[in-house]
C-alpha cells in the first residue's frame, strides 16, 4: 500500500460538488504528515470540464472517466470505474463526500476491494503515525473515533460543511481521460430520471444558512415569512417534523434523526422547541440561532443565540433588519 | 418470491446515550432497546409485497444480534413476518461491518432471497454501510435510501425512487436487489392481537456463525480508538431588549460582527 490518498470529486449535472474542495483540504492535512501525493478521481457527464477547474489545486493526477456507460449515477458503473483505479494505485486512503452518492459508492467500492470502510465522518487528521477518523454515532449523542488495523485501503465519507474548502495552490495537474469500465447492459440498477425538488432553494443538506420552522408555523401559508428570512439570507428552507407531519412542509426538507442531517454556518429554529430526534439532525450547526416564546424551551441549551417571544413577530423584524444589514 | 427484511436491534431514540466510566463504550443500564426504525419500513415494504405478490411468497426476517434480539423477532412476526433467522454469536458484538455484512449473507444465502428489505442505516452506528457491503458479497444491486417502491407485474424488476440531494432519482432494478428504506416510503403497521398470538408458533431459526461457515477474522479492520462525549454547549446567549426591534438589530450585529455568519 503506498502513503497516497485519492479523492473522488463528485459531478452533479455536470458541475463539482463543493465538498471536492473540502476533501482536497482533507487530504492535505493528512499528506502534510505523511508525505503522500493527493490524486483525484472524477466520474460522470462533465468530468473532463469539472477536473480543469481543480487543476491547479497541488494534486498529482486527475483521471477521468466518461461515457454513455456514465451518462447518469448508478452503483455499478461508478464502482467499477472507482475500484479498477483503487486496485491499479492502491492508495492509502480515499475520501468521498458524505452525500447521497458518496455514501452509496464507498462501502460497495470498499467491499470489493476488501478495504476499510468509515461512513459519515465529521474530521480526519494524524495523531502520530495514526491516522484517526471521528464520526458521530446514536444520532450524535455521542462521538467515535477509529483507526484502521492492519494494510488496507481506507475508504471514508466526510460530511459537507465540515473542513473549510481548500484554496487552489497554482500549477497544472496533469487529467487523464479514461471510458468506463462497465459495460452499460451490465448496470442492473440505472437512474431513469432526477425529479428536481420544488421551490428551486438549495438543499438543505448543502446550503450554508438554514431557516427552520415548527408545529408552531401554525399552517402551511405561514411558512412565507420564513422564505422571505431565507430569500434574504440566500437560506434553504428546513422543517421539524411535527411541521412536516402536520403538512405545512414537505419530507425532503425535515431535519432531524428521521429527516436529514444538516450542518450549516448558521441554523435559524423559529418555533422549534429542539427535541432530542430533532437536534440530532442540526446540533453540529456552527451557530445555532433559537426563536421561541417558551424561556425554557430545550432548543435553547443547544442554542449560540436566543431569542424569548412571538416568531410571527420576531421573524419578519429580523428578515428587515437583514435586509438592511446586507443592503 | 422470498422476501427478506433484514432487523437491527438498537436503543430507542429517547434513549440517553452517555460514554461509560471507563470511556470504553456506552452506559446500557436503563436503555429500552428496538427494532431499528429504518428496518421498521423494510419490514412493512416486505409485508406489502408480499400481500401484492400473492401466491407461495413468504417474508422472512434476519436478524444478527445479541440473544435479548429474540423478543424484537417476535415482533417482526407478529407483524406478519412468516419466519425468521437469528444469528447470534458473540463474536458479532465487536461492531464490524464487514462480519455483520458475512453474517448476514450467509444467513439470506441460506434460505434464499428475490428482494432484501432494511433500513438505510442503523439508529445506533449510524454507518449506512452493512447492506451496501451484504449486496457486494451478494453480487446483486442496491438502491439506498428509498422513498418509493413498485414491483413490476412478473416480479422481476422494480422502479424505485431515492432521495438525492435537491430531488429524487427514478431508479429501475433488476431482482434480486438489497432495498434500504427511508422515512416516507410506507407506515408501518402495528402488530395485531391474532400477530402476537400466530408469532408464537412460527419458527425462530438460531444460528452461531460457525453454524453458517462464516470466520471470524482475528483482527477487526477498524479499532475504536475512543469514545467522546459530546462537548458541552457553551452556553446560549439570551438576546434581550425592551423593544423586540432593539433584540432583533442586536441580534443581527452579533451574527455579523461576533461569529461572521452573514
Ligand atoms: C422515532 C422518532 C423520530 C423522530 N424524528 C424526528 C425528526 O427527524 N425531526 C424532528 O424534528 N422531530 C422528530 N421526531 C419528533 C420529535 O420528538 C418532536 O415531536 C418534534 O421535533 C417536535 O416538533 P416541534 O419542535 O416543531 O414542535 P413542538 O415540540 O410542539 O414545539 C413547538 C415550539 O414552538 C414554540 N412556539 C409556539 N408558538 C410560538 C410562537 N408564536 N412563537 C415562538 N415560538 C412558539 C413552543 O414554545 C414550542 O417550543 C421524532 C420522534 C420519534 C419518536
Ligand atoms: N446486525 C444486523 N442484523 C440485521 N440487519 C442489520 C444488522 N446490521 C445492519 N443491518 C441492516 O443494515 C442496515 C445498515 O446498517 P448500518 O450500516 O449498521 O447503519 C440496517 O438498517 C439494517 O437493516
Amino acid at each position: 500500500m503506498s502513503n497516497d490518498i485519492l479523492i473522488f470529486g463528485e459531478v452533479r449535472g455536470g458541475a463539482l460538488k463543493k465538498v471536492t474542495r473540502e476533501l482536497i483540504e482533507a487530504a492535505r492535512r493528512v499528506s502534510k504528515d505523511t508525505g503522500g501525493a493527493v490524486d483525484a478521481a472524477l466520474v460522470g457527464a462533465g468530468a473532463e470540464a469539472a477536473a480543469k477547474g481543480i487543476a491547479d489545486y497541488g494534486l498529482r493526477k486527475i483521471t477521468v472517466f466518461e461515457g454513455d456507460a456514465l451518462a447518469s449515477y448508478s452503483t455499478e458503473g461508478y464502482a467499477a470505474a472507482l475500484a479498477g483505479l483503487v486496485k491499479e494505485s492502491s492508495p492509502s486512503y480515499v475520501l468521498l463526500g458524505a452525500t447521497a452518492m458518496g455514501r452509496d459508492l464507498a462501502p460497495r467500492v470498499a467491499a470489493r476491494v476488501d478495504g476499510v470502510m468509515f461512513s459519515d465522518c465529521v474530521d480526519i487528521r494524524m495523531e502520530g503515525a495514526a491516522c484517526v477518523v471521528r464520526r458521530p454515532v446514536y444520532s450524535g449523542k455521542v462521538y467515535v473515533e477509529l483507526a484502521r488495523r492492519g494494510e488496507r485501503t481506507a475508504f471514508v465519507t466526510i460530511r459537507p460543511n465540515n473542513v473549510p474548502p481548500a484554496a487552489p495552490t497554482g500549477g497544472s495537474t496533469p487529467i487523464e481521460k479514461r471510458g468506463p469500465a462497465a459495460a452499460r447492459e451490465a448496470i442492473r440498477a440505472l437512474v431513469r430520471e432526477i425529479i428536481p425538488l420544488e421551490g428551486g432553494r438549495p438543499d438543505i443538506t448543502e446550503a450554508d444558512v438554514i431557516v427552520s420552522g415548527g408545529r408552531a408555523m401554525k399552517e402551511k401559508a405561514n411558512f412565507k415569512i420564513l422564505e422571505d428570512l431565507a430569500d434574504a439570507l440566500g437560506a434553504a428552507v428546513g422543517a421539524s417534523r411535527a411541521a412536516v407531519d402536520a403538512g405545512f412542509a414537505p419530507a425532503a426538507v425535515q431535519v432531524g434523526q428521521t429527516g436529514k442531517i444538516v450542518n450549516p454556518k448558521l441554523y435559524i429554529a423559529c418555533g422549534i422547541s429542539g427535541a432530542i430526534q430533532h437536534l440530532a439532525g442540526m446540533r453540529t450547526s456552527k451557530v445555532i440561532v433559537a426563536i421561541n416564546k417558551d424561556p425554557n424551551a430545550p432548543i435553547f441549551e443547544r442554542a449560540t443565540y436566543g431569542v424569548v417571544g412571538d416568531l410571527f413577530e420576531i421573524v419578519p423584524m429580523l428578515t428587515e433588519e437583514i435586509k438592511k444589514a446586507l443592503a | 418470491m422470498k422476501i427478506i427484511a433484514l432487523m437491527k436491534r438498537v436503543p430507542d431514540t429517547e434513549a440517553r446515550i452517555l460514554v461509560n466510566q471507563e470511556g470504553t463504550g456506552i452506559k446500557d443500564d436503563g436503555i429500552k432497546y428496538v427494532i431499528s426504525t429504518y428496518d421498521e419500513y423494510g419490514i412493512e415494504q416486505a409485508l406489502r409485497v408480499k400481500e401484492k405478490a400473492g401466491g407461495p411468497s413468504t417474508v422472512t426476517a434476519v436478524c444478527a444480534g445479541p440473544e435479548e434480539a429474540t423478543e424484537l423477532i417476535r415482533t417482526a412476526l407478529a407483524m406478519g413476518a412468516d419466519d425468521a433467522v437469528h444469528v447470534c454469536d458473540p463474536a458479532l458484538a465487536s461492531g464490524d461491518p464487514f462480519l455483520a455484512a458475512a453474517a448476514l449473507a450467509a444467513a439470506v444465502k441460506e434460505s434464499g432471497f428475490d428482494i432484501i428489505f432494511c433500513g438505510k442505516q442503523a439508529i445506533d452506528d449510524d454507518m449506512g454501510q452493512v447492506q451496501t457491503i451484504l449486496a457486494e458479497m451478494l453480487d446483486v444491486p442496491q438502491v439506498n435510501v428509498v422513498t418509493g417502491f413498485e414491483l413490476s407485474g412478473d416480479g422481476s424488476r422494480a422502479t424505485l425512487r431515492r432521495r438525492i440531494e435537491g430531488g429524487d432519482e427514478m431508479i429501475e432494478t433488476a431482482l434480486p436487489a438489497i432495498v434500504s428504506c427511508e422515512k416516507g416510503l410506507n407506515e408501518p403497521r402495528y402488530a395485531s392481537l391474532p400477530g402476537i398470538m400466530k408469532a408464537k408458533k412460527k419458527e425462530i431459526r438460531t444460528k452461531t456463525l460457525a453454524d453458517l461457515g462464516v470466520a471470524v477474522p482475528g483482527e477487526a479492520r477498524s479499532a475504536i480508538v475512543r469514545w467522546v462525549p459530546l462537548p458541552k454547549s457553551s452556553g446560549c446567549r439570551m438576546v434581550q431588549a425592551e423593544e423586540a426591534r432593539d433584540a432583533v438589530r442586536e441580534l443581527v450585529k452579533l451574527l455579523r460582527d461576533e461569529s461572521k455568519v452573514i
